[in-house]
């Protein structure tokens, strides 16, 4: 059965290939300086290793946007998002993947009464708009730089040809590895909280984890894509927007490749937090904003005279359209899938303003005065407690999280269920401690492991998303309809 | 790709040096060659005349070589075009070279006394602008900002040229000593000459354009 609902993933996944490789690679094909089949393969083999070696970054913010929580819908929303975006790679738009899975899963929340997070909503949002931005600045620096040591450097023009076949391989290659990181997200993001596999040792010392196991299928149907659908939109890519000198093909693939990294890379991340500097959000980001964004870039400082404004807006207005059109194909879907097909397309989620919900609230600095009324009080979703509380972004938020009813119960035949090599030896003993205990939200699980060892602390522990991921994975272990 | 590329593309860079040997030494062979007409001595312009041929036929190889690596090998995709047309151009004034010592042998014109150092002259600046013009597409292939220093000399040799030529055919149409027929013959030549030139000065215009497309 997760065979046939990851289909959706795959089919998403060879849409993206289809379409987005045309970012990384279209400039160099469109301009002949790289046959189609080495990019083709070239990007096929770097999107795979982006994806596994890390693809988790961004699939958290996607996660917090909405947690759709049955397989039906996680197959819903992205055969939503792929056919979004299979139709208007048929219109030859290269469209955005991360819009149209944004859309895909606003429907679902539609659908199943959640809320659409707020704060990670205008996260993504703003990444839309500072994505081609970024990328326009980062290309201009680029070009001037790459201007002046062409100017003195002297090179024959055979030489510079030379050379800039290879910027073009390795820019490209560094691309499919930043659009693999960033993008498989969008693939295979909501089957995370559902892929039944276990941990999978290869080769003695290479060992994958269920999400990269994802990962890992869901780039390979990306490289699929590739191979198959891309060659089309490659053209329109490198000749559609401007015209284009190799040179700039280059200094466009360098720009929207440092976009995607930017975006994508948990180490940069860390790096960043541990001088204390302002860290850049792991989102899913839309290569072909990027692309078009470093494309006009350059186009603007050749005077912006070259510039095919009309196929641009088109570009735009498509990423207008697409996540629309995947909402409410998603919308549809859901309707068909749910009532005709009788597939439960999400869990209904209940929540309850308990004193410990109040307390825990009050406890991180929230001003609980307008949760008394409903003190003990039963919702049967996230708008109607939204609606009878009355609070706005981000409070309601912290409220839906800590009022969210997700039980579990520790017991020992669970406990044997745990793959002890995700857990280090104090945390394991911790969760162990905590055998015949109940909780009935998450978080009083995540402070009951807290308390027992700081190891589950989040403070305690370098990598940013490693303390919520293994919670995940013990939630999905241990909870109790 | 790897180091194929590269050693093919040296051989490429290195034959497009060839043939702008070919048209240099054209030029000078064309000078050699009308001096030795000017002055009777047959034996050097004979050897001159056999000598240009066997220069055009070597440039037109190369330059078909070169055409068709570049297509065949899809080098230098976004200036290709410019390329080979800078190429079939060059080559054009080689052509012209040597049809011009080519009449020579074919007409055998009488050249009055008072008139041979202009033609001298003239044929100075011909070859002088087509020299320019080697050095300014060498320049525009391996450094862009090189080739205005080289273009100038073009423009300055044909500006010379034109002086000279009309300077030499108001001497030819004031001579009583010769008659019409002898003064249309004449002054062919000197437009012939004087064409090399201005044809110079036309491969520098589109030259001028190739640059600006290349230049980032």
């Amino acid at each position: 059965m997760f065979a046939f609902f990851l289909s959706s993933g795959l089919f998403l996944g060879w849409s993206l290939g289809a379409n987005d490789a045309s970012n990384v690679f279209g400039t160099a094909v469109g301009t002949r300086m790289i046959r189609f089949r080495t990019a083709a393969l070239i990007c096929s083999l770097f999107v795979i290793v982006g994806a596994v070696v890390s693809g988790a970054g961004a699939s958290h913010t996607l996660g917090k946007l909405g947690a759709v929580n049955a397989l039906a819908g996680a197959f819903i929303v992205t055969f939503s998002a792929g056919l979004s975006v299979y139709l208007m790679t048929l219109a030859r738009y290269p469209v955005s993947t991360s819009q149209a899975i944004v859309g895909a899963i606003i429907g679902w929340n539609f659908f199943s009464g959640s809320i659409t997070d707020a704060s990670s909503l205008t996260k993504i949002v703003m990444t839309w708009v500072l994505c081609p931005v970024l990328s326009a600045v980062i290309a201009v620096c680029l070009y001037k730089i790459v201007a002046f040591v062409i100017a003195h450097a002297r090179l024959h023009m055979f030489r510079l040809d030379t050379w800039t076949r290879y910027g073009l391989v390795l820019a490209g290659a560094f691309g499919s590895y930043a659009l693999g990181a960033n993008n498989i997200a969008n693939v295979m993001g909501v089957f995370v909280p559902v892929a039944p596999f276990p941990r999978l040792s290869l080769f003695g010392g290479l060992s994958l984890s269920p999400a990269q196991q994802l990962f890992l299928i869901g780039g390979i149907a990306i490289a699929v894509g590739v191979s198959t659908y891309s060659k089309k939109v490659m053209l329109t890519v490198g000749e559609g927007i401007v015209d284009l000198s190799p040179v700039s093909a280059f200094v466009v693939v360098c720009a929207h490749s440092i976009v995607l990294f930017l975006f994508a890379s948990k180490n940069l991340e860390l790096f960043l937090k541990s001088y204390g500097l302002p860290t850049i959000p792991l989102v899913p980001v839309s290569s072909s904003q990027a692309i078009v964004g470093a494309v006009i870039g350059i186009g603007l400082l050749k005077g912006g005279r070259g510039i095919r404004w009309r196929t641009v807006a088109g570009i735009a207005s498509g990423w207008v359209t697409t996540p629309i059109i995947a909402g409410l194909v998603s919308l549809i879907a859901l309707y068909f899938m749910q009532n005709v097909f009788q597939q439960p397309t999400y869990k209904p989620v209940h929540f309850r303003i308990s004193g410990a919900v109040i307390q825990q609230l009050a406890k991180n600095q929230m001003d609980t005065q307008a949760l008394m009324p409903f003190e003990g009080k039963l919702f049967d979703d996230a708008i109607s407690l939204k609606k009878a509380i009355g609070l706005k972004s981000p409070e309601i938020e912290r409220v839906l999280d800590t009022a969210r009813i997700e039980p579990t119960e520790i017991n020992s035949q669970k406990l044997n269920a745990v793959d002890r090599e995700r857990l280090t030896p104090q945390q394991w003993q911790a969760l162990q401690s905590l055998s015949g205990m109940l909780f009935s939200h998450r978080w009083q699980l995540a402070q009951a492991l807290a308390g027992r060892s700081e190891q589950w602390r989040p403070e305690s522990c370098p990598e940013p998303y490693q303390i919520t991921d293994q919670l995940d994975y013990l939630y999905r272990i241990f909870r109790t309809r | 790709m790897g180091f194929s590329v590269l050693k093919r593309q040296v051989g490429i860079a290195k034959q497009i040096d060839d043939f702008l040997d070919q048209v240099s030494e054209a030029g000078l062979i064309f000078q050699t060659g009308a001096e030795a007409f000017l002055r009777d001595d047959l034996v050097v312009f004979n050897q001159k005349k056999e000598q240009i041929i066997k220069t055009e036929h070597k440039g037109d190889a190369l330059r078909r070589s070169l055409e068709e690596k570049l297509y065949r090998q899809t080098l230098i995709p976004e200036s290709r075009g410019d390329v080979l047309e800078l190429l079939e151009n060059t080559d054009a004034l080689l052509d012209r070279f040597k049809g011009a010592l080519w009449q020579f042998f074919l007409e055998k014109p009488v050249i009055c006394n008072a008139l041979k150092q202009d033609f001298l002259e003239l044929i100075k600046c011909s070859v002088n602008a087509v020299e320019s013009i080697v050095r300014s597409s060498r320049a525009f292939f391996k450094d862009l900002n090189a080739v205005a220093d080289h273009m100038h000399k073009v423009i300055y040799w044909e500006s010379e040229s034109d002086r000279v030529a009309s300077r030499l055919q108001a001497a030819i149409f004031e001579r009583n000593d010769i008659g019409l027929c002898h003064k249309i013959q004449l002054r062919d030549f000197v437009r012939h000459i004087d064409k090399i030139a201005d044809r110079a000065e036309d491969v520098a215009d589109r030259l001028g354009i190739y640059v600006i497309k290349r230049s980032l």
